[in-house]
């Protein structure tokens, strides 16, 4: 096998909830006691993401997905754990050092309302990642890219004069695309691109990524909590659940045989079009907070398969006959 | 007499520079314990539609024509003190995020023994006692406690349980349900409209939901409405439409979803966005993004033809029925 673009190694982060020193002291059982809490949003991720692939991470609200996104991106430092870009280390490196991979690696946001500066024009906006990159550009050398970009996605070059406020929501969303694809990158690291455009411009956005990916060779890291989307999008998924992978298969693999009790229920929850009531997999109570995350295997509470060994040890992700990865005790017991 | 009726309803706003149509003869009805679904994309009218009906559009919006009938009474006619005696009562609404409905600063067992108080003369502690029930109704765990609870101290989808159990708390007629799902996570919007759907079943309550995901209206509604740019572009039973649907607009919607594409492949797109208010094409507000749109579609709003037992206002949809019939008639 190649060696992957990208790898996530042992990835955790925790971010801090008990503020400083003195916020953290409390007075309990009549003696001074110094309590720290931390939301632990990722707890041990091992991913690669392979030359021309489109990885989708998958999950609900709390599952860590987003903060995969921005660890890899460097927009937040992980707690432990490393981030390899192309055979080299990327998480420590600062300045100067991380700039020929800021340029290699681009983010599209979720929201494009919030995503583009409302006090620049669409040419501002695009020009200033060109001029970041290229500083030795000439002025007709950046105007021909801005166009080339803008034409690709889509939008009226002759737009670049106007600014975010004036276009609907799916066109701010190629502006965004087009932004991240202004400076050539080779990995595109989308977070929920398409959850805030209705449903129409969601194909359209859909489908632009996918031309993007197959005209420029593009790799993704996507992520969303839209099954049906990832099924479409995604040639790999990972399903993520309280900061840990518990599912990691091919696409198509995921789809005719989740193996995870939980990728079971997710994938029951999607509304279908043939459905006449809903039919979906009934789990026992809610996400549980990633403050307090439960021992042994993070989903035990709500699995209906859960035995004394889920509720001790930590399950791995273990490669199964079926070419998917899972991380569950009953998987590997046979038991499911 | 169908419960609720809406006819020709008009509703505008008025803003500077002129009034602009967000609703234009609106027409439908909801019969007793029937379940309703109106879907659309975002300035569709869809919400305005589920507010005017209680007349709760704020200023600058006004119903500018047509009648609303709940039991023979117009709503759109009536004033606020009757409105009142209605709203919440008869007709209850859940709104799409939790937080947003639910008094922060009050307990879940405080709001809802005053939502009680405003429509019935009886104590606090028969209040309490119903709102106990519709809470244990919603399948919330550990009920009893929940009453003295704070808002916040509840996880987003059991706030739209106590949403849910506020809207059951006088045993309404008609429940409308604006997107009361979309805040929420897959697993927990499905526990969630499983529960809705069983409690309208269960106490024979009429549903109008109002949502963008046409996989929701197919799971819990029998009957649904297509809006666009501020009209109903289709209605009809729900399976027939999803199966079948005749208006350009509704097959576009239906195809565009990643579930009905081969995996990998370009997802079918409609092109353009929908129009906003202020400038509203003539004719059908679909022809610019129609691929069927002729001279006649950009000259006038074509009227409602049957297919089945569907309504739709399409004049490709009337040209090949007439076609239809007209081979019918040659054959016999």
């Amino acid at each position: 096998m190649t060696s992957p673009l990208v790898s996530i190694r042992g990835l955790e982060k925790r971010f801090d909830l008990s503020g400083s020193f003195l916020e953290q002291l409390r007075f309990e059982g009549g003696r001074l006691r110094r309590k720290q809490e931390a939301v632990h949003a990722i707890n041990g991720v091992n991913l690669e993401v392979q030359k021309g692939e489109a990885l989708c991470v998958v999950g609900e609200s709390g599952c860590g997905k987003s903060t995969v996104a921005r660890t890899v991106m460097g927009l937040i430092s992980p707690s432990a754990g490393e981030i390899h870009y192309g055979g080299q280390r990327i998480d420590h490196l600062d300045g100067k050092a991380a700039l020929p991979y800021r340029r290699k690696m681009q983010m599209i946001f979720q929201n494009p309302y919030a995503s583009l500066n409302p006090r620049m024009t669409i040419q501002q906006t695009l020009e200033e990642p060109i001029r970041f990159h290229h500083p030795d550009w000439t002025a007709q050398a950046v105007r021909d890219k801005i166009h080339e970009v803008m034409h690709s996605v889509g939008i009226d070059p002759d737009w670049g004069s106007r600014f975010g406020h004036e276009f609907s929501g799916g066109q701010r969303q190629r502006i965004a695309i087009a932004r991240a694809l202004a400076v050539d990158p080779e990995f595109i690291v989308a977070d929920e691109p398409i959850s805030a455009l209705d449903v129409s411009i969601q194909a359209q956005v859909l489908n632009l990524l996918m031309d993007a990916r197959e005209s420029r060779g593009l790799t993704y890291l996507f992520i969303t909590h839209d099954l049906a989307v990832v099924e479409h999008f995604g040639t790999r998924v990972a399903v993520m659940y309280l900061g840990r992978v518990c599912e990691l298969a091919d696409t198509r693999t995921l789809f005719a045989t989740p193996r995870h009790p939980y990728t079971q229920a997710l994938l029951s929850a999607i509304p279908k079009l043939e459905d006449d009531r809903p039919n979906h997999i009934r789990l026992q109570g809610e996400v549980p907070t990633p403050v307090n995350l439960p021992s042994g295997c993070v989903f035990h509470g709500r699995c209906p398969y859960a035995n004394e060994r889920c509720r001790q040890e930590v399950p791995m992700l273990i490669a199964t006959d079926g070419g998917a990865q899972v991380a569950c005790h009953a998987v590997e017991e046979q038991r499911l | 007499m169908a419960l609720l009726e809406v006819k020709n309803l008009d509703v505008r706003f008025a803003v500077r520079g002129g009034d602009l149509t967000a609703l234009r003869g609106i027409s439908f009805s909801l019969d007793k314990g029937e379940r309703l679904g109106l879907v659309g994309e975002s300035g569709a009218g869809k919400s305005v539609a589920a507010f005017s009906i209680l007349n709760l559009i704020a200023r600058p919006g006004y119903i500018a024509g047509g009648q609303i009938l709940f039991e023979g009474r117009d709503l759109a006619a009536m004033s606020e003190r009757e409105l009142r005696k209605i709203r919440g009562n008869r007709i209850a609404m859940i709104f799409q995020d939790p937080m947003m409905t639910l008094n922060p600063v009050l307990t879940i067992g405080t709001q809802m023994v005053e939502a009680i108080q405003a429509h019935r003369k009886i104590s606090r502690k028969e209040a309490r006692a119903i709102a106990l029930d519709r809470l244990k109704k919603v399948q919330i765990p550990s009920p009893e406690k929940r009453l003295d609870q704070y808002p916040h101290e509840l996880s987003g989808g059991m706030r739209q349980r106590v949403i849910i159990a506020i809207a059951l708390l006088l045993d309404p007629e008609i429940i409308i349900a604006d997107e009361p799902t979309t805040a929420l996570d897959v697993t927990i919007q499905a526990e969630i409209m499983d529960l809705l759907l069983n409690l309208c079943e269960q106490e024979n309550v009429a549903l109008m939901l109002i949502t963008h995901d046409l996989g929701v209206v197919s799971q819990v509604t029998r009957r649904m409405l297509v809006m666009y740019s501020g009209r109903i572009i289709e209605q009809g039973p729900t399976r027939e439409i999803i199966n079948d649907a005749q208006h350009p607009y509704t097959q576009g919607l239906i195809n565009a979803l990643p579930q009905m594409g081969e995996p990998g492949a370009r997802l079918f797109q409609i092109p353009g966005a929908m129009p906003s208010l202020k400038n509203v094409p003539s004719g059908c507000p679909f022809h610019p993004r129609c691929n069927f749109a002729t001279d006649q579609c950009k000259r006038a709003m074509p009227e409602y033809v049957r297919s089945g037992n569907v309504d739709v206002a399409c004049y490709e949809v009337a040209n090949l029925i007439e076609q239809e019939k007209r081979m019918q008639e040659a054959e016999s």
